[in-house]
């Protein structure tokens, strides 16, 4: 700008005009800043221009601070676009406005339906998984930070309390004690570890529990005293509030508000899948839960809560990621391929054995015609579908992994490559590993599943032949 | 504009040429040598006189204490680091050993500050080797952002507003914001004689525009740098120490 004193930042009108930046109409302020609905020359985006209060506490300035070095380095329809930000003397972040409902409009109406507890669950969780990917936990996940697009994703904002692995942790270093927001702060943030990203997981945890019964579980503690309370004290069972909650539901809500990291899922993806796969849900005594723990049990838990932390491993992001893959095998149980399907499950052991957090979905591909309706039932009455199923199972019946990470899938479809590809993209499969048929001049002319497959898929594929006869 | 930034050097002629080689296709602006381009390594002079070459073109120069001991000053040194010294001054021409006299402790560029050891006592060649160290070192300057070398380990130190000092462990190849609403202090790795336990030769990229600051680690010829330092017949510590990185 060429005007010859910039005007401070901080006084400006509707009207006014800013480093280019036009500022249309301010928004609710925000706790942490000022919010303005701008527009520019020649940008169609809708924008909103973040201005740090002029007197904010520490916490403000350094999550200012935070945001402006974290934003830039986001990308995806599950973040704000970063359009650019001011310098010392005047801070300000432009960034995109995202149209949409606010979660937090969504309150009133609590309780929610299961099913659309279920759907928005799964939109947080897949928003969650593209952060985590970019390295980056929000940390202050809450329904006011999460707008649900009218395009259909989540998108979450308010990156001032969040980490970036690779970065410096201005919070950590600037504040003492814990930092997050009352009733969504998951224990070991409570405890001041901000290296998690299954603190996101908590966090959704408590808002697929309010929407779901319209309660908080821990309250809406107001010192960071009373946040430590949930390290002792586990939430009334959602199902005792809202009987309509079903227990998979149920199941998977208390699972991400365990205090212990490792009981939650282990990736935003793995949440994902299991809301979107209640009947691969393993029910434990969690899911049919009708009290809250006795006192004997919250009573160890508040003495090892007493206790001194013992040091955790450093996680980073990437690493908690790496962990935890969902490797998706492709099984093809076409009579007279039992060779190649047993090569299949021999890597996938292989693999099994090596990554240690897995999940692993199973997957058969029901191939349908495109004009005929296909019989449900074979000649004799059975239901194919559910023979499938076994015949899957049986696949899989000395797979060296835990039946809770064990899932199987019958898609039925036209194009059986094509199938297979939406289920890797829609559940986030780290790892396929696919058989291929012994090569022939009909093959080579009509083009192998398994070619389709790795030249579609969005990760990693592993294609298995079986052992040539010399 | 694009910055280089290289310290270390250490007469390791396989590491420089990788580093430049590396940088020289990212239309870097300026380049910046924080001193030490002796000592150690088997290539003094091919070092001496490429830098010179730098600096007729621009380029900022910086003494270290080995460029300072092989010009004939007394410096505290372990018996390694000496004999190394005693050989390198043998190595040296006249013309060379002036250009390294004549090198200045301290360069200033906008809001940057370039020093070999700490802006803390220059020409004492302190560590800035933990919070405290560098601390004194931030003490020391005003500028927004403080480049040295001299500790052979890469490092990330920055003051808030309010007097907080930290450290970061920079990965390579990630480009850090070094933000205005705080003071940072980079100890840049070195490239001839890396001691993170990664071989590999480190130097730095600063972006003044995006403020942005990344380091970049290049894997180089060690082999033929560490065997020119026995057939030079240095302490065999000073070549095994390349593979080990340390």
């Amino acid at each position: 700008m060429s005007e010859p004193a910039a005007p401070d930042i901080r006084d400006l009108d509707a009207g006014q005009i800013f480093d280019g930046f036009r500022l249309e109409a301010p928004l609710n302020p925000g706790g942490m800043a000022n919010l303005w609905r701008v527009t520019r020359e020649g940008e169609t985006l809708p924008m909103v221009m973040k201005i740090p209060l002029v007197h904010g506490s520490p916490v403000n300035i350094v999550g200012f601070e935070a945001e402006g070095m974290i934003l830039p380095r986001l990308a995806g329809p599950h973040v704000p676009r970063f359009i650019k930000a001011g310098d010392f003397s005047n801070p300000y972040i432009v960034m995109e406005f995202i149209t949409g409902q606010s979660l937090k409009a969504r309150l009133d109406e609590t309780p929610l339906r299961p099913a659309e507890v279920v759907e928005i669950g799964v939109k947080i969780a897949l928003a969650l998984h593209d952060l985590h990917r970019q390295h980056v936990i929000h940390l202050d996940l809450k329904p006011s930070n999460i707008i649900l697009r009218e395009s259909g994703e989540a998108a979450l904002i308010d990156f001032g309390l969040s980490r970036h692995d690779q970065l410096p942790d201005l919070l950590a270093e600037e504040i003492q004690g814990p930092i997050g927001t009352g009733p969504y702060v998951s224990p070991e943030q409570v405890q001041g570890n901000r290296s998690d990203p299954r603190s996101d997981l908590f966090a959704l945890g408590v808002i697929l529990y309010f929407l779901g019964t319209g309660e908080r579980p821990f309250g809406e503690p107001a010192s960071a005293r009373e946040w430590r309370r949930r390290l002792w004290r586990d939430p009334a069972p959602p199902r005792a509030w809202n009987a309509d909650v079903p227990p998979f539901l149920q199941e998977i809500i208390l699972r991400c508000l365990d205090v212990d990291p490792d009981q939650r899922p282990a990736t935003a993806a793995e949440l994902a899948f299991a809301l979107r796969n209640p009947e691969c849900v393993l029910l434990t005594e969690r899911a049919t839960r009708t009290r809250r723990d006795g006192m004997m049990k919250v009573a160890t838990r508040w003495l090892s809560a007493r206790q001194p932390q013992p040091p955790r491993a450093r996680r980073s992001v990437a690493g908690q990621l790496a962990r935890a893959p969902i490797i998706m095998a492709a099984v093809d149980l076409t009579p007279g391929h039992e060779a190649l399907s047993d090569a299949v499950a021999t890597t996938v052991s292989r693999l099994l054995a090596t990554e240690t957090g897995a999940r692993l979905a199973c997957v058969n591909v029901m191939k349908t015609s495109l004009l005929a309706i296909d019989p449900t039932e074979d000649a004799e009455g059975r239901n194919i579908h559910l023979q499938r199923l076994v015949a899957l199972k049986h696949w899989a019946h000395d797979m060296p992994i835990p039946p809770e990470r064990l899932t199987f899938h019958v898609l039925e479809a036209v194009d059986a490559a094509g199938a297979l590809v939406g289920f890797a993209r829609a559940n986030r499969a780290d790892h396929i590993v696919i058989g291929a048929r012994t090569s022939s001049a009909l093959r080579r002319y009509l083009g192998s599943v398994s070619a389709q497959v790795v030249a579609e898929s969005p990760c990693t594929v592993t294609v298995v032949r079986k052992a040539a006869n010399a | 504009m694009l910055t280089a930034i290289l310290t270390d050097i250490h007469g390791n002629r396989e590491a420089l040429e990788a580093c430049l080689a590396r940088l020289e296709p990212r239309n870097v602006g300026r380049y910046v040598f924080l001193g030490d381009l002796v000592g150690y390594g088997a290539d003094p002079g091919f070092v001496v006189d490429t830098v010179k070459d730098f600096v007729a073109r621009g380029a900022i120069a910086l003494i270290g204490n080995h460029d300072s001991a092989a010009t004939g000053n007394p410096e505290r040194m372990n018996d390694d680091a000496m004999l190394a010294i005693e050989w390198t001054r043998r190595q040296l021409g006249p013309e060379q050993r002036a250009f390294l006299e004549n090198l200045p402790l301290t360069a200033e560029d906008g809001d940057r500050l370039y020093v070999h050891a700490s802006a803390a006592e220059p020409a004492r060649w302190p560590y800035v080797i933990d919070e405290r160290s560098a601390a004194q070192s931030l003490m020391a300057t005003d500028a927004a952002v403080t480049f040295c070398g001299h500790v052979h380990v890469p490092a990330l130190y920055h003051i808030s507003a309010t007097g907080k000092i930290a450290h970061f462990d920079p990965l390579a190849d990630v480009a850090l914001p070094l933000t205005q609403q705080r003071r940072w202090l980079a100890v840049i790795g070195a490239v001839g004689q890396p001691r993170d336990r990664n071989p590999a030769a480190c130097c730095a990229l600063y972006d003044d525009v995006t403020r942005e600051l990344t380091y970049v680690r290049v894997p180089y010829d060690v082999e033929t740098a560490a065997r020119k330092i026995n057939a030079a017949g240095l302490p065999l510590f000073l070549s095994a120490r390349l593979a080990w990185g340390r």
